[in-house]
């Protein structure tokens, strides 16, 4: 019998950026008519309420300022619906503070996600890798990155890159391995230095999760140093 | 795709309001210049004045966009 695999759309760079029309936090989109004239750093996470995508809305929501400043609009996708999203977002403005100032994509049924080839079979079939999508003003996709479930990005490298993109269309030149637009220290603090524990898997274990001796932000967020 | 500033059953939601008042204030009016006024990311106002457009309660000529007649008999 013939083997019938699906064909896996990977958008590529210097392809436009497909389009598509989706809900979002912040009411429907249509993509990317609406964010003519602006970058856009679209990024998917692999689910709501899990921890390492938790501290990369934190980071992303916290260096929002410099993105806009760069006249970059931030766009989040993962495949959960609108209202898992909202309670995601809701909890983490409750335990933190911050409020997540973007809009997250709810493609629960995977339609943008295998549009844009966010999801990789050999790492998860239902949950969207790291993936980044740089895009320009006029909808060309510029820089892609890929990173696996566990690990969670650099947002500073994320904001290095769109200035050296945007450097390089300014004066017409390329920029060298670990050029920064100005001197600067990226500075990783004892905080940095600390692990995602795995979430727990049942009420019983997520009830038990802050006896544990962890530091938790919530039942599935929680860190340790590692010994 | 569910609707951003109308619901199903025609009712304008806060947001769709405050633009149209806006567009009242000011005559013609840019989804740019809507966005820096009402301090809204410029993808949700495009997006709102688009649902308005179609729905008839604004026009859209060149790049500006105005209220028409059924949009100005919505604010009575």
């Amino acid at each position: 019998m013939e083997e019938v695999k699906e064909i896996i759309s990977m958008p590529r760079i210097g392809d436009q950026a497909p389009a598509f029309e989706a809900m979002t936090t912040m009411g429907p989109i249509k993509f990317p008519e609406d964010f003519k004239g602006q970058w856009v750093v679209f990024f998917s996470h692999p689910a709501d309420f899990t921890p390492v995508c938790s501290t990369e809305f934190l980071a992303f929501a916290q260096m929002n300022n410099e993105f806009a400043k760069r006249n970059v609009q931030l766009l989040g996708l993962s495949i959960d619906s609108v209202f898992s999203h909202i309670a995601w977002a809701m909890n983490l403005k409750e335990k933190t503070g911050i409020e997540i100032p973007f809009p997250i994509i709810a493609d629960a049924d995977g339609r943008v996600a295998k549009l844009y080839g966010m999801l990789h079979p050999g790492e998860s079939s239902s949950a969207t890798v790291r993936a980044v999508f740089i895009i320009d003003p006029n909808g060309k996709i510029r820089a892609i990155i890929y990173y696996p479930l566990s690990a969670g990005r650099n947002m500073k490298e994320i904001l290095r890159l769109i200035d050296a993109l945007q450097t390089a269309d300014k004066h017409g030149v390329a920029t060298p391995a670990n050029w920064v637009p100005e001197p600067q220290v990226w500075e990783f603090t004892e905080e940095n230095t600390k692990v995602i524990v795995p979430p727990p898997t049942n009420y019983e274990e997520a009830v038990n999760r802050f006896k544990q001796g962890y530091e938790c932000i919530d039942w599935y967020f929680c860190k340790k140093k590692l010994s | 795709m569910p609707a951003g500033c109308i619901s199903p059953d025609g009712k304008l939601s806060e947001r769709a309001i405050e633009f149209l008042k806006l567009l009242n204030e000011k005559g013609k009016i840019s989804a740019s210049e809507v966005a820096e006024l009402t301090k809204r990311p410029l993808f949700q106002v495009r997006n709102s004045l688009r649902e308005l457009t179609e729905a008839g309660f604004i026009a859209l000529e060149g790049e500006e966009y105005s209220l028409t007649e059924k949009g100005r008999s919505t604010l009575l």
